[in-house]
């Protein structure tokens, strides 16, 4: 790989992380608003 | 009671305006990171990951000494949400980490013609990503009310290995390059410039992060207390 393979490797990296990690606080969040409607209902 | 609703009110009008803000911030660092820093002249394009894996550890530190700051409130005030404070940084800091972590020796293979080497600097750094996964793991499996306080003591212990990787490059002989600030190195002013945007943009993308993370921690917690009283009185779910 050259050295500009490299470089955008590593920033493709970067961003793969910070997106999978907003990704799972996006689903834990909508889970959550789940919860809360079914939390509703039953009142 | 009413100051604080007010503030609450304040900061979830301020958030989009941050989260726009952090995205200019990133995208304009990003630019000159890639087309506006100097080419460095024996490691060519390559070296320009350097300005996400630097701000990200630098990051990732800052973090985590927030853990220790909001742990030690916790075990003095047994404060709740200082104890939502220390685990959403740890989180947030340990994905900072893992970022130097990967990023490292994808910039080492090149440069060092190795991906990975047993040397102090990224041993201490790989033990310092350890600690918090381990503590993110004690929060995430263990149900027992002793958990923040069990936790909070982990933060203290995993918070010592951060001066130690931070000043391993300054005491031992290691494969890893001199601190560019304040070490044995030195930096072009130009690198240094798109270096410290960087690590604002960086910063401010952990702040809008654990923000959200740190609303997302008290829902939870409202949501599961909520449902415990339901399981008290006996609703059924």
């Amino acid at each position: 790989m050259s050295s500009t393979g490299f470089l955008y490797a590593a920033y493709i990296a970067t961003w793969l992380i910070h997106g999978v990690y907003i990704g799972m606080l996006a689903r834990r969040y909508s889970r959550l608003r789940h919860q809360i409607k079914e939390l509703r209902k039953g009142e | 009671m009413i100051a604080r609703g007010v503030i609450a009110g304040e900061m979830k009008r301020a958030f989009p305006i941050l989260a726009v803000v952090t995205a200019i911030l990133l995208a304009y660092a990003f630019y000159e990171a890639i087309w506006v820093a100097p080419m460095e002249r024996t490691m060519g394009d390559v070296q320009r990951i350097f300005y996400y894996h630097v701000p990200s550890a630098w990051t990732a530190f800052l973090l985590f000494f927030v853990n220790l700051i909001a742990s030690v409130i916790y075990l003095v005030r047994r404060n709740p949400r200082a104890d939502a404070v220390a685990l959403v940084s740890a989180e947030v800091g340990v994905v900072f980490c893992t970022i130097v972590l990967v990023t490292g020796p994808i910039w080492a293979r090149p440069v060092w013609g190795i991906w990975w080497t047993w040397d102090i600097r990224l041993t201490t750094t790989l033990v310092l990503w350890l600690i918090y996964v381990s503590y993110l793991v004690l929060r995430r499996f263990s149900d027992s009310s002793q958990t923040p306080k069990l936790a909070a003591v982990l933060a203290i212990f995993g918070a010592l290995d951060v001066p130690l990787v931070y000043f391993s490059i300054w005491f031992f002989r290691t494969q890893h390059p001199q601190p560019v600030i304040g070490g044995g190195g030195s930096i072009d002013p130009r690198m240094l410039h798109v270096l410290l945007i960087n690590w604002l943009a960086f910063s401010c993308l952990a702040l809008v992060v654990c923000w959200a993370r740190y609303r997302l921690e008290l829902l939870q917690r409202e949501v599961e207390e909520v449902e415990s009283l339901e399981l008290l009185r006996g609703v059924p779910q």
